[in-house]
């Protein structure tokens, strides 16, 4: 059953100038698990978020996608891969429609050439047509179908962050990258999210690697958790040893880890 | 070899107009992050002050300097007031079709008042002294002198006064300097009125070296002093200077090898070439983005 | 049933463009309107193709280019070189399209490459280096005495017709709009909302700006071509800043990233410029004014962002009623 990770990271440094961002950041995430990052702020996770999906290239390291090398790829390249993301603080194209937002997505998946849609050709109005088609069912699944034609920015916060994910989705990514996904959520929401997070990935059958501060969400959800800090990796294992770990105790300075 | 000297010393004389206006251009684009495309036609505008002040009163050269220096800088605060300022917190481009605006209606108001160039009544007797073969004027000791006294003036102003440190202090940071008690609007306006003044010194010198004057002048001359601006790193003031003078060197020589019909084609495409190796100019550097 | 508020049904559609080609073919073969009128509804036409085109740019993309005269000049000069110099006596009928669509694919040629500069540089830069090229264009033709340099080039023919104009009107704003609203269109505005989302989102952002920059460019040659066998005459004064200026105005005006907006800013200006024509130089003192004082209250023009229904594809509107 030990079948290749599905994303592994290898000695991945960053440095920006005289800063070490990440050193030595080496993860395995297995197909089907998920995945947490954990640490204090400033810690480094949003940037190996960053080097995952092609933002930024890897002073040193690689990163490997099924296998195959990914580094130095450009985003765009690794998002059709199949690596989805949401952002820390929300994306969206706030001007646009519900609906835009997921098709922008969802057209990484059509082939017509511009030439081809100027002219309007038969090909590129039929897979214009499915793309709608794939994208209110997306967002009926998601429970966005009614506000489908409003403007993104306009939305409660809660269903901002929705979108954000549903849009990330409709690249239909067999890896999805969360960063904080509960932020600004009280303890029943984040209840909620553990749960609307297991449908993700069952019903999708998606490989999650989340960034979180809150640990009861890390704690009950996510099968491993690393734990950055400073940039470097200072445990990883499974939530019952990093909830008990001295080092990863430490390096939050007596906050207690299962604090909301 | 005299030749050479002698283009030289052209150069120079191009170049310190070039730099005055250039860092009309740099300030603004420093405090407010806007190319103030108006800054042209605000220098041409000048040169008419001067014409207009000397037709009326024919007073000595310092005093046209200081009377048009004042009159240029009041009408860059003007510009700032009413147009720029309304407009502080609104989409960028709208700030940079307003400029645009603004300097159309300054040239197109000219144009239709003097649809003719003027010539420039004389300020000075210039003496010419000789070296060998090189000839200089003392004209032309007086416009580079002058220039260069600005220059330094503003450079000491920047780096060793308190309004000079709340200038670079606005172009770093905008939204948190007003809260440590800075009046940025005041500042702004300094900023300018700095400007203005440095460009209305170059009307008056450029009237005194190339007489004739046409409300064209701005897109012709000005907007040379934009590119040198950009070719320095706009919003740099090293980089005005710079590019001031290394774009005058430039069109000097160009012009000594090449028709003058391929002056603007190689000062344009100098530039083009610039941006594509250093996209923000020899002396810029980028804003950082966070992600 | 026709309503405003919906695109009308595609046979609705054909027949009133097909009407709107007659009439103008009526106009044209009876002389129903005077000289005057005609060479005002060519430039009409030409205007809605150079605003249209620009809007791609400045409006969907959201930056600033200055450059539009410049592909303007492109277009102009490479279809009167090959309508006089080259084909000189063919037929028409042929020759002028295919003179009209090579100036477009000069200037195509030169967005491609201004697109390539995009990659790296955005904003402010870019809306230099589109300064710069406008220039380089402009002193470059100036020193190019094949095609009569600063005294320009005469002895066009007078091709541009009316329903040529309507024909490549009504094919550029259909063709614009087309691709406004396919993945490319979807990809350029998310280009200007939030690249780097874009890319995170699967969009090949460097082929949204190729895309862009080529297809405006192209049609800025083609308005270039049609202005130039309007006109019999171009010099390269006819294309600097101030004309860059002018377009830039119907943009804004009219309504940046919106259809119907770049006709609405094409229109009232070609009118503005006829109606303010008694006021000589001081007309360029007027516009840009009303230019500042619509920056002041509406910045993103008359329809900023905003489309009028009978330009949205059908599709758009079938899964709208859907979901109400």
């Amino acid at each position: 059953m030990s079948a290749q990770p599905l994303l592994q990271t290898r000695n991945v440094t960053q440095r920006f100038g005289g800063l070490t961002a990440v050193s030595d950041f080496s993860l395995e995430v297995a197909e089907g698990h998920a995945h947490g990052i954990i640490g204090p702020n400033g810690a480094g996770k949003t940037t190996a978020f960053n080097l995952i999906t092609g933002i930024y290239k890897p002073t040193e390291g690689d990163i490997l996608f099924r296998g195959k090398p990914i580094t130095g790829l450009r985003p765009d390249e690794i998002a059709r891969r199949g690596i989805g993301r949401t952002f820390q603080n929300i994306r969206l194209f706030r001007d646009l429609s519900v609906l835009d937002n997921v098709r922008i997505a969802s057209d990484s998946r059509s082939r017509y050439s511009w030439p081809g849609a100027m002219v309007q050709l038969p090909s590129a109005r039929r897979e214009e047509k499915q793309t709608i088609g794939a994208c209110e069912e997306l967002l009926e699944q998601f429970g966005l179908a009614e506000v489908a034609r409003e403007r993104a920015g306009g939305l409660p916060y809660g269903s901002q962050r929705r979108l954000e994910i549903a849009r990330a989705m409709a690249l239909k990514p067999s890896l999805l990258l969360l960063d904080e996904p509960a932020a600004g959520m009280n303890s029943a929401e984040t209840l909620k999210l553990v749960e609307f997070l297991g449908w993700l990935r069952d019903h999708f059958s998606v490989t999650m690697l989340l960034i979180e501060h809150h640990m009861q969400l890390v704690m009950t959800f996510c099968d491993r958790i690393t734990v950055l800090d400073f940039g470097a990796t200072i445990a990883e294992g499974g939530p019952e040893d990093i909830r008990t770990n001295a080092k990863v105790i430490e390096a939050y300075l007596g906050e207690e880890p299962d604090e909301g | 070899m005299d030749y050479f000297a002698q283009q030289a010393i052209n150069a120079v004389q191009l170049g310190s107009i070039y730099a005055l206006i250039a860092l009309g251009y740099s300030m603004v684009y420093g405090v407010l992050v806007m190319i103030n495309f108006a800054h042209g036609d605000v220098f041409m505008v000048s040169s008419f002050f001067c014409f207009l002040l000397l037709l009326v009163a024919p007073v000595p050269f310092a005093v046209a300097l200081v009377v048009v220096m004042l009159a240029t800088a009041i009408l860059g605060v003007c510009i700032e007031r009413l147009a720029y300022r309304p407009l502080r917190n609104a989409p960028r481009v709208s700030a940079i079709i307003t400029a645009l605006g603004c300097g159309l209606v300054i040239q197109n108001t000219t144009l239709s008042l003097s649809p003719y160039s003027q010539r420039m009544p004389e300020l000075l007797k210039p003496v010419v002294w000789k070296f060998g073969g090189v000839s200089v004027s003392s004209l032309q000791v007086l416009i580079v002198g002058i220039s260069v006294a600005l220059m330094l003036g503003l450079d000491f102003f920047i780096r060793k006064t308190r309004y000079g440190m709340a200038m670079r202090a606005i172009s770093m940071d905008r939204i948190t300097v007003p809260l440590m008690g800075i009046p940025t609007n005041a500042i702004i306006s300094m900023t300018f009125a700095l400007g203005g003044a440095l460009g209305g010194a170059a009307g008056v010198l450029y009237g005194m070296a190339y007489p004739v004057i046409g409300a064209s002048m701005g897109v012709l001359v000005g907007w040379k002093a934009f590119v040198a601006a950009v070719i320095g790193g706009i919003g740099n003031v090293r980089g005005a200077v710079l590019g001031g003078y290394l774009l005058g060197a430039v069109e000097v020589f160009t012009v000594t090898v090449l028709p003058s019909t391929y002056r603007d084609l190689v000062s344009y495409s100098l530039l083009l070439i610039i941006l594509i190796f250093k996209p923000y100019g020899l002396l810029g550097r980028p804003a950082v983005q966070k992600v | 049933m026709l309503r405003l508020d919906r695109p009308p049904s595609r046979g609705l559609l054909l027949a009133l463009l097909a009407a709107v080609l007659a009439s103008c073919f009526a106009i044209e073969q009876f002389g129903l309107v005077d000289d005057y009128i005609r060479f005002i509804l060519i430039t009409l036409g030409i205007n809605v193709i150079l605003c249209v085109s620009l809007n791609l740019v400045n409006g969907w993309m959201g930056e600033f280019s200055v450059g539009h005269a410049g592909f303007m000049a492109l277009g102009a000069y490479l279809s009167a070189c090959v309508s006089v110099k080259w084909l000189g006596g063919a037929n028409p009928l042929w020759m002028f399209p295919l003179a009209v669509i090579s100036g477009g694919l000069a200037a195509g040629v030169v967005g491609f490459l201004l697109g390539l500069l995009s990659f790296k540089t955005r904003g402010d830069y870019l809306a230099i280096i589109t300064l710069a090229f406008l220039m380089i264009v402009k002193s470059g033709i100036e020193n190019i005495s094949y095609v009569g340099g600063p005294r320009g080039f005469l002895g066009i023919g007078n091709e541009t017709s009316l329903p040529w104009t309507a024909a490549w009107t009504i094919l550029t704003l259909w063709a614009i709009r087309n691709l406004v609203y396919s993945r490319f269109g979807r990809a350029i505005v998310a280009v200007r909302e939030d690249e780097i989302a874009a890319t995170a989102m699967g969009v090949d952002t460097r082929k949204a700006k190729l895309v862009a920059f080529v297809v405006s460019s192209f049609f800025g040659g083609v308005a270039g071509a049609l202005f130039a066998h309007q006109l019999q005459f171009i010099n390269p004064g006819s294309f600097d800043i101030v004309k860059s200026t002018e377009i830039l105005v119907m943009v804004y005006l009219g309504g940046i990233g919106s259809i119907a907006g770049s006709v609405l800013g094409a229109t009232v200006f070609t009118v503005l410029t006829q109606v303010l024509q008694p006021l000589g130089t001081w007309r360029m003192v007027i516009m840009p004014l009303l230019l500042v004082m619509l920056m002041l209250f509406r910045p993103r023009g008359i329809m900023g962002l905003r489309e009028w229904s009978w330009f949205v594809p059908r599709r758009e509107f079938e899964e709208k009623e859907k979901s109400s």
